[in-house]
């Protein structure tokens, strides 16, 4: 035998000679052959050998013409074939790499497929993990390592268009992984047979292939494969924790994150992971701060899982609560919620729900006090924002977190609307049961505490449950039938009756408005006052400015369905009779002392609807029905005036799309002159005039934005309503004016208001007055608008920038088109 | 979204007087045509053809004072009715006569409607309130002899009786009567001990009208107030509170379960007839037709289901006909 060995040495040199040399190649090879097997095989080399036989595999990729013809491919790739793995690879993958002079291209990447379809990958790893145990070269494992990972980009690189299938990307990971998966397998049997093993190479090319993006092909052959294996088998699991341990730290984000994503669940996640969090501090700032508080794409189902994570281990509860804490903090942070995107603060409402479901009464008794400040911190500022969703966001995470801190007291409850957001978010407060039980929880508590969570949420589903009332009746299992084979018909019109009758004169209802005391009377008047209104113009302009005054002033003395709406249609009505004055009037009102906000906005919102009805002509008639369709501006501000606003320039631009394919289908209306622009100026600049005097109950630039974002929207409007009036490009360019100043404003919705202002500009000014007038004012709003699209935090206020500037785009079209 | 409620049906216009009571009789086979009687206030009673949708006759034979009941006696030829001449008066209407061929003067000046009662061929139970303010009296028809007169104890202070429904279990059993009184309180009567039974006070204010179901043992009232209440008779024949229905408006002036005990309607002086579930009194429709009190309602006896008709006469003149819920 070691007469066999000493045979191999000698046989490599003579075979290098005859490369060098150019001798009897063929014959050399030969006697290699013989004396390799006689020793034994190539893998049964010492370490000199062994680098003496690495050496001359590299002659031989470089020379594969010095083979004799006829045997040359069996010949060279039998070498190949038989040699070590660790030894064959690296050869051809260089050579692949940086090929030399002679060398065969063909040959060298079919041997490598045969390689990798004859499953050699992970012989290669196992090899380089054993010699690991015996710690040998680190620089030399590197260089495999990128060989490894960076195959695919060699080979391609190297074959353009013919790269075969296997080395795809989305063939050769997920072939890597199976790979590795053979090595764990065999490094558990190593383990399991009592001989030490390192797993570090594994876990290096596991992490370099994650850092090269390849995540998803590689964890979805191992995450599945690894859930399945560590179910009930501990060294599996100590070997799963260690595979990501060993990972280093420069491509511990990667993998982390491949892991977040792709587990089942939490459960599967800490089975997979162990205390990673604990022991490694990148993965401890990925998974508690980098992936709750600085990035917020990912899915509902990877914060369940980090959090869920979190919260299976007690070493790991801690994290669990000072993570609460830290997304607490950025929850009830004024800045954080003035200029983050709403999508990121539902990130964080998200999270803070989850970790709440997470917590046990001991732990949230130990910092209920700082769960109850930041609370108290964050309500104030989320109430404060001008976004509905913002607020309502702010809401539902107070009254969890009072739910969750008052278990005996009384809790917070906010009125808003129910929709499916909501009641998404609701749901994350109720734990999801894990789906195969993990031994090590305390599992009776957990489901103690997702049924004390349990009738939040019920409670929230009831009322669309409801509408199809059923009695608890004693009788209902003995009566099989029910009447629920009768259908109910729509009872809604069921009301109590009215005795009083409603006014006929305009003067009776001013008379009731202001002095009486019957509560019936009034609240027949206030149902009647719009259409006496309509029927009655000349009695109304008699006494119009006072009927506003009144009707400004109204407050609701009963509960009566509708008011507000019912009180805003009077007024409309009012406004429209006799437009100058009571426009005046209000307009006035507007920037005078002494008014609630809430009447302000009123005035708002009376002067747009009343503009946008007489500008329409066509829907006075059908008054009655849009304003049923359409419930109270009021009661749900923000949302509303913007949505006109964008239906306005939807209609618009669909205006000025051509189609080819369809017919004008439209029937013309008869034409009517747009009562609105002869007084457009008498709604319009009041309003704008007075915007930066504050008073001293009211201060537009300050604390009010939220008015100044509806004014802004207002005057939006009112300039759209405006087109091919005298006044419009005046009142353009004194809007132009008023964004400028205003442009940097921090609320959003402010700036929201500006954009519509811009829009309503570059619609409805004439193109011509536009470009001779303004034309630098617009070249400054084009850079700015430039600025929002690219900066804002606010995706609507992108969106409204990006769709600003094409509709300037379209302008200096249409300007080149038509020859000035 | 539910459906919105139907129309009527049709309308009948012409009492020229406000409807006070309605019967119909469509049991008839053909050529018999359907028939709605109807008494009003100016003390016509007038005969509908249904088929036509006109009047076919009009009887006047209480002396222009009000009719409050009517009521056939098996054949829509034979017709009972209550004025409020204080008179009962039987009329045969066979062969297209017109005339009144009985009559039963009552000596009572209250509103109480008469109730009838069939317990054999050709025999029949009416009570009907009596001359002394607390009292009921029972006759047999058509022999008009007293069978007895039920007298409260005294002391009892139950005012005058407002509404009566006679009734029995089933054919040949012994018949029984329930009576609503002006103090808001229901009595059950024994007619042969004539004794009270059960009493039951389930409203605060005059009971206006009652109606019984007889499988069930449950029974309905309504008075001036918001409310409708719904009670039950038990084995030991006790009147018990079953259950109370709020309603917007108050006040109710009559209230009929139909004939398949499925629903019933409520005639209510907010101007709207309003329809339940029986079963579990689950609110089904509100018709809003008419324009002043609604008098009473009753439904059709058509042999077959799905011609089932229920009419109600209003102080506005009018009778609206309503098909509803014919289908089960």
């Amino acid at each position: 035998m070691a007469a066999a060995a000493r045979a191999v040495p000698r046989a490599l040199r003579e075979a290098a000679a005859a490369f060098s040399a150019g001798g009897d190649v063929a014959a050399a090879l030969g006697a290699l052959r013989a004396a390799l097997e006689a020793a034994g095989g190539a893998a049964a080399l010492a370490e000199r050998e062994r680098a003496q036989y690495g050496a001359f595999l590299r002659r031989l990729v470089g020379n594969p013409d010095s083979l004799p013809a006829p045997q040359r491919q069996r010949l060279w790739r039998g070498f190949f074939a038989e040699a070590p793995a660790a030894l064959g690879f690296p050869v051809l993958a260089e050579a692949v790499a940086a090929p030399g002079p002679g060398f065969c291209l063909t040959m060298v990447v079919e041997t490598l497929e045969q390689f990798l379809q004859e499953g050699r990958l992970s012989a290669l790893m196992w090899e380089v993990c054993q010699q690991q145990a015996q710690d040998r070269s680190p620089e030399l494992q590197e260089t495999l390592l990128s060989k490894i990972v960076c195959l695919p980009d060699h080979v391609s690189n190297k074959l353009q268009g013919k790269n075969p299938p296997v080395f795809f990307p989305q063939n050769y990971f997920p072939l890597l992984g199976s790979a590795i998966i053979q090595v764990l397998q065999k490094i558990s049997d190593s383990l399991r047979g009592g001989l030490d093993c390192s797993i570090s190479f594994v876990s290096h090319v596991l992490g370099k292939v994650c850092i090269h993006g390849r995540q998803k092909e590689i964890l979805s052959v191992l995450v599945p494969h690894l859930t399945d294996v560590t179910k009930s088998d501990c060294i599996w699991q100590r070997i799963c924790w260690r595979l990501v341990e060993c990972v280093p730290d420069r491509w511990m984000e990667a993998v982390v994150l491949g892991f977040v994503q792709r587990a089942s669940g939490a459960d599967v996640l800490s089975r997979l992971l162990g205390n990673l969090v604990v022991k490694n501090k990148k993965a401890r700032f990925v998974m508690t701060q980098k992936l709750l508080l600085l990035q917020y794409g990912y899915t509902t189902a990877v914060l369940q899982n980090v959090l869920g994570y979190l919260s299976l281990d007690s070493l790991r509860r801690a994290l669990l609560i000072k993570v609460l804490q830290e997304l607490l903090e950025t929850w009830g942070s004024s800045s954080a919620v003035k200029h983050s995107p709403a999508e990121q603060q539902q990130y964080i409402s998200k999270a803070i729900l989850i970790c709440l479901s997470h917590l046990k009464e001991p732990e949230i008794e130990s910092c209920r006090q700082e769960l109850l400040a930041s609370m108290m911190a964050g309500v104030k500022c989320h109430l404060d924002s001008s976004l509905p969703q913002i607020r309502r966001l702010g809401m539902i995470v107070a009254e969890s977190i009072s739910l969750k801190i008052n278990t005996d007291g009384p809790v917070l409850k906010f009125q808003y609307e129910e929709d499916n957001e909501t009641r998404e978010l609701k749901s994350l407060l109720v734990q999801t049961p894990p789906c195969s039980v993990v031994p090590s929880l305390p599992d009776d508590d957990r489901n103690e505490r997702a049924d004390a969570a349990l009738p939040v949420v019920l409670e929230s589903n009831e009322k669309p449950h409801r509408a199809a009332p059923v009695m608890p009746d004693e009788e209902s299992d003995a009566e099989l039938d029910s009447d629920d084979d009768l259908i109910p018909y729509d009872m809604s019109e069921d009301k109590e009756l009215k005795t009083t009758k409603a006014p006929v004169y305009i003067r009776d209802c001013i008379e009731v408005l202001t002095g009486s005391d019957d509560v019936d009377k009034w609240d027949a008047t206030i149902k009647a006052l719009e259409n006496l209104i309509q029927k009655n113009p000349a009695a109304t302009r008699e006494v119009s400015v006072e009927l506003a005054k009144i009707l400004l002033h109204l407050e609701e003395k009963t509960c009566i369905e509708g008011f507000a709406e019912l009180r805003q249609r009077a007024q409309v009505a009012v406004l429209i009779t006799d437009p100058i004055p009571v426009a005046q009037y209000l307009t006035s009102q507007f920037y005078s002392l002494n008014y609630s906000l809430r009447q302000r906005m009123d005035i708002l919102d009376v002067l747009v609807l009343a503009a946008q009805e007489m500008s329409y002509p066509k829907i006075r008639g059908k008054n009655k029905h849009s304003g049923a369709q359409k419930p109270c501006i009021q009661l749900l501000p923000g949302s509303d005036s913007s949505k006109d606003w964008r239906r306005i320039v939807n209609e618009r631009i669909k205006s000025k799309t051509r189609r080819f394919a369809k017919g004008q289908s439209e029937v013309k209306q008869d034409s009517v002159p747009n009562e609105f622009n002869s007084i457009a100026g008498h709604f319009f600049f009041p309003l704008i005039q007075n915007f930066d005097r504050p008073l001293s109950t009211f201060d537009l630039l300050g604390e009010d934005h939220f008015v100044l974002g509806r004014l802004a929207h207002t005057l939006a409007i009112l300039m759209y309503l405006a087109v091919n009036a005298m006044a419009v490009t005046t009142m353009g360019k004194a809007l132009l004016e008023f964004v400028w100043a205003l442009r940097f404003h921090t609320d959003s919705y402010v700036r929201q208001g500006l954009l519509s202002c811009i829009s309503s500009i570059l619609l409805g000014v004439p193109t011509e007055h536009l470009l001779e007038d303004t034309t630098e004012e617009l070249l400054e709003t084009q850079s700015w608008l430039a600025d929002v699209v690219e900066k804002d935090p606010d995706g609507d206020c992108r969106r409204l920038a990006l769709q600003n500037l094409l509709l300037m785009e379209n302008l200096k079209k249409k300007l080149e088109t038509v020859p000035s | 979204m539910a459906l919105p409620p139907p129309d009527p049906e049709f309308v009948l216009r012409g009492t020229s007087a406000a409807v006070h009571t309605l019967h119909f009789s469509c049991a008839g086979q053909e050529p018999d045509f359907p028939i709605l009687f109807s008494g009003s206030e100016n003390g016509f009673v007038h005969v509908w053809n249904l088929k036509t949708r006109r009047v076919d006759t009009a009887l006047d034979g209480h002396g222009r004072k009000s009719v409050y009941w009517v009521e056939t006696l098996d054949a829509k030829d034979r017709l009972l009715s209550q004025g409020r001449d204080q008179r009962i008066c039987l009329w045969d209407l066979a062969e297209g006569r017109t005339s009144v061929t009985d009559s039963v003067f009552t000596e009572n000046v209250g509103f109480c409607r008469c109730s009838l009662l069939k317990v054999a061929q050709g025999r029949w139970l009416m009570a009907m309130a009596a001359k002394s303010l607390e009292e009921v009296q029972v006759l047999e028809l058509p022999s008009k002899t007293s069978v007895c007169t039920l007298k409260p104890e005294v002391g009892a202070k139950l005012g005058m009786p407002m509404c009566l429904k006679l009734w029995q279990l089933d054919s040949g059993s012994q018949p029984w009567l329930l009576a609503g009184y002006e103090d808001g309180s229901v009595i059950l009567w024994n007619l042969s001990m004539g004794k009270a039974l059960s009493q039951l006070v389930c409203h605060q204010e005059p009971v206006m009208s009652l109606d019984f179901d007889s499988e069930k043992a449950k029974g309905i009232s309504g008075s001036s107030e918001k409310v409708l209440s719904i009670w039950s008779l038990n084995e030991q024949q006790n009147l018990q509170v079953h259950k109370i229905h709020k309603l917007v408006n108050s006040g109710i002036s009559d209230i009929t379960i139909r004939s398949d005990k499925k629903i019933l309607a409520t005639a209510g002086w907010d101007h709207r007839i309003r329809i339940f579930g029986w079963k579990k009194m689950k609110p089904l429709a509100v018709l809003d037709y008419h324009t002043a009190t609604v008098h009473c309602v009753s439904f059709s006896d058509h042999r077959n289901p799905t011609e089932r008709l229920l009419a109600a006469g209003s102080k506005d003149h009018r009778i609206s006909i309503w098909s509803i819920y014919t289908q089960t």
